[in-house]
């Protein structure tokens, strides 16, 4: 019975097996298959069920569950089985669910076991006995037909009607085929098991040989696609996307996985083609963050700008502290975790059954929404109490709030923003807040040494390109061209340098401006500060004071900047989950400096803080000399020159 | 408030000044006034705690950012409690089953600073009944 069972185990799970490995056709066949197999045997199983209990009944010690018994029953209901199936099929349906109705009343832990093993004896023992039947055929039948009488007699007792004996009896004799319809059957499914498993195996090797061609027809369809340079707009993302894998893949080990006879420029066109085409973006804007990475860092990178960055609010500590802000919170069912051991005040939002932006701790201004990645130059400005400090470019608020946080709504906080409908929201999220201490002003950040100057710390937050935060805005992928990122360079230039001029080197804790962009582009970071510090040598990198963040380029594709641009600070969404975001800490040494690129002698007084106390005599000289430079210097910032002529003439008159 | 109004002028730390700036008063520090001078009228936008406007019939009103600093100050109060916050913040009416706590004396019709049963200060008021009679009064009253 043992050896059975195991047979029959065997049986079953030979065809899962073979499914596993491969996940195409054959699997879904076994299963298919599976289910026929069963109702075959369940039919059997039924139909010897039946020759069991007119054994049992015959025989008087059938309650027994002894194995001899059970090997007795098996011999026997193999002559029934022969017997049986000179029925109809109809009528042996009918009998058979009959007679299983009958089990289920007496024979629950005799038929269980034994009608197992006799369905596996059935199995095997059918072919033998079919090449017997033939020649038995007359006899048996004759035997059957004497075997049958008793057996629709021991139905009737069990309560069949008459007019099914009779039935019994007339299609006795009709056909003796199902016998060899099962066998047929059975066979048929010995062979179908066989051909699926032969093709299973089959898939299975195509499969694998698939794998490791898998790199040479890529490269044929490449050279199809770079010769014709179309894009097919139908083009299955899916392939594209197996197939950016499968160039990473050869990207990684270069040196094995090659096609011999390609270059890695031909890998990586095609791979910059299918990464455009896959996550949607331009083709200036792909290669400018193309090349920010390893390749397969910048496909993470893109990855990562398809996902949400987490939802982060900044406790006000001018009115509540974290813990009140988090309880009360929690209370309102929000589930929420500080940000990191980098900030006191950030909590990560995991969900909230309330908006965030609208409970009444909201209004109340206990805490503000802001972007993890927003704390990062406010921390890295670090300002004191009773500082006079700029934000340059403020709005929404978000950093201004949190600089007369940390302030203690000491000192002074000039925010000017050059767009006046963003001033308003800057205004109300002051109010919100209970900044007291803000001054909120309306000008170009150019403007602004004349403006005021003397600043303490400057908080320069760039108007940028946004490609730090394109899992917010995703317009930023196709909207951005080249002609967009030389106009906000040139800004950007233009305001550092009003920033590192509105400041004042002689205060006595500060003297010190953050820059800082929501983008990751070396164009909008490095080479802006870079710039700065060859225009303004009175200035100084410093550590930014954030203990994490990758180190800024101090050279990138064969551009070198300052050596210490390595103090400087970026993020980016795949490593530190918050938006991309450059941070640099400038501290100026003195207000004075030496023109470097002027090869004139003659110290120039920096348009700095010096400006508000300058006289018009200084400021002639400025202008002078910058006049004398512009003449002699063509990559001089033009505009910046006409700038300051401007106002110096202003003031003259 | 009346009296009052004097500590908010002479404080011991700093002096602070009202200063009216396209028809919003401003209430700020002197020191960041005088630093506010060299930006100009046009492009200043705001500067210290907006206390109010005039509007344009002439007529002065409080703006809500200056209940920090009223709440201080202010002569009658009534404190609404946590059930009623949100109601008072949508909009609606104190009830009286929302009081929690009203200051003593307070006539009719008269402003008030409404607050939180936890001091957060909410938002003004105008009291409908003194509080003398608003404890006769039914809950929904």
């Amino acid at each position: 019975m043992a050896k059975l069972n195991h047979k029959q185990r065997k049986r079953q799970s030979l065809p899962a097996d073979f499914s596993e490995p491969i996940n195409g056709k054959p699997a879904k066949k076994n299963l298919n298959s599976k289910p026929k197999n069963k109702t075959k045997v369940k039919k059997t199983r039924l139909a010897s069920n039946k020759i069991q209990k007119n054994q049992s009944k015959q025989i008087p010690s059938d309650e027994e569950d002894s194995d001899d018994h059970i090997k007795k029953d098996k011999r026997e209901s193999l002559k029934d089985l022969e017997r049986l199936g000179q029925f109809n099929d109809d009528d042996f349906e009918l009998m058979s669910d009959e007679a299983g109705d009958y089990i289920d009343e007496e024979f629950d832990d005799n038929a269980d076991e034994s009608n197992m093993d006799n369905d596996i004896d059935n199995h095997n023992n059918k072919m033998k006995m079919f090449e017997n039947s033939e020649e038995e055929g007359d006899i048996e039948l004759n035997g059957a037909e004497e075997d049958s009488e008793s057996f629709s007699e021991e139905h009737t007792e069990t309560g069949n009607t008459e007019s099914a004996e009779e039935e019994n009896y007339s299609d006795v004799d009709s056909d003796g085929n199902e016998l060899l319809e099962i066998e047929k059957e059975s066979k048929k499914l010995d062979k179908k098991r066989k051909i699926d498993e032969v093709l299973a195996e089959e898939e299975l090797q195509t499969q694998m040989q698939q794998r490791e061609a898998f790199v040479l027809p890529q490269q044929e369809l490449d050279d199809a696609e770079m010769e014709v340079e179309e894009e097919d707009a139908a083009e299955d993302l899916q392939i594209v996307q197996t197939r950016i894998q499968e160039v990473v893949r050869v990207l990684n080990r270069f040196q094995e996985l090659r096609d011999e006879g390609r270059d890695r420029a031909e890998y990586i066109a095609q791979l910059k083609k299918d990464l455009a085409l896959y996550y949607g973006y331009n083709d200036y804007l792909l290669n400018l963050l193309f090349d920010l990475f390893p390749v397969s860092e910048a496909i993470e990178f893109f990855e990562a700008n398809e996902v949400p960055r987490p939802v982060v609010i900044r406790a006000n500590t001018l009115k509540a502290g974290r813990k009140d802000v988090a309880n009360s919170l929690i209370n309102r069912g929000v589930n929420l975790e500080p940000v990191g051991k980098w900030s006191k005040v950030g909590l990560q939002i995991f969900d909230s059954p309330v908006p965030i932006g609208a409970t009444p701790e909201y209004l109340a201004g206990h805490y503000m929404l802001q972007a993890a990645s927003s704390f990062m130059p406010v921390m890295s400005l670090a300002p004191k109490e009773n500082e006079k400090i700029l934000d340059m470019c403020a709005a929404p608020g978000g950093k201004t709030t949190f600089l007369a946080a940390l302030m203690k709504n000491t000192g002074s906080i000039f925010a000017n923003d050059a767009n006046k409908d963003r001033c308003k929201s800057l205004v109300a999220n002051c109010y919100r807040m209970g900044v007291k201490n803000c001054v909120v002003s309306h000008y170009d950040g150019r403007q602004f040494p004349s403006v005021m100057g003397g600043f303490d710390r400057i908080l320069l937050d760039a108007p940028c390109s946004g490609t730090g935060v394109i899992s917010k805005d995703p317009s930023v992928k196709i909207s951005k061209s080249e002609e967009d990122f030389r106009l906000l360079t040139h800004i950007q230039k233009e305001l550092i340098i009003s920033a590192i001029d509105s400041c004042d080197a002689k205060s006595k804790t500060g003297g010190y401006i953050v820059y800082s962009t929501c983008s990751v582009t070396v164009e909008e970071n490095e080479e802006v500060v870079n710039y700065a510090l060859k225009k303004r040598p009175n200035c100084k990198l410093v550590d930014s004071g954030l203990d994490f963040g990758k180190d800024g380029f101090s050279s990138f594709k064969g551009k070198s900047f300052h050596k210490s641009l390595n103090l400087t600070k970026r993020f980016y969404p795949h490593t530190h989950n918050m938006d991309g975001f450059y941070v640099a800490k400038i501290k100026k040494i003195s207000n004075t400096f030496k023109k470097v690129d002027n090869d004139e002698e003659g110290v120039i007084i920096g348009n700095g803080s010096g400006y508000m106390t300058s006289t018009n005599k200084k400021q002639k000289k400025l202008m002078k000399n910058e006049k004398l430079v512009e003449q002699e210097e063509v990559k001089f910032n033009d505009d910046e020159d006409e700038k300051i002529i401007k106002r110096g003439l202003k003031k003259k008159f | 408030m009346r009296r009052n109004i004097v500590h908010l002028i002479e404080r011991p730390d700093e002096t602070y000044c009202f200063r009216l700036h396209k028809d919003r008063c401003y209430y700020v520090s002197e020191s960041i006034m005088r630093k506010a001078v060299s930006v100009g009228r046009d492009n200043l936008i705001s500067l210290g705690v907006c206390f109010g406007k005039f509007t344009k019939t002439g007529k002065f009103r409080l703006n809500i950012t200056a209940l920090d600093i009223l709440a201080q100050y202010a002569k009658y109060k009534v404190w609404v409690k946590p059930n009623g916050e949100m109601p008072y913040l949508y909009g609606n009416h104190v009830l009286k089953a929302h009081l929690g706590r009203i200051t003593e004396d307070t006539p009719e019709h008269q402003g008030v600073i409404v607050l939180s049963m936890s001091d957060i200060p909410l938002g003004f008021g105008v009291t409908a009944r003194a509080t003398t009679e608003a404890r006769k009064l039914d809950p929904t009253g």
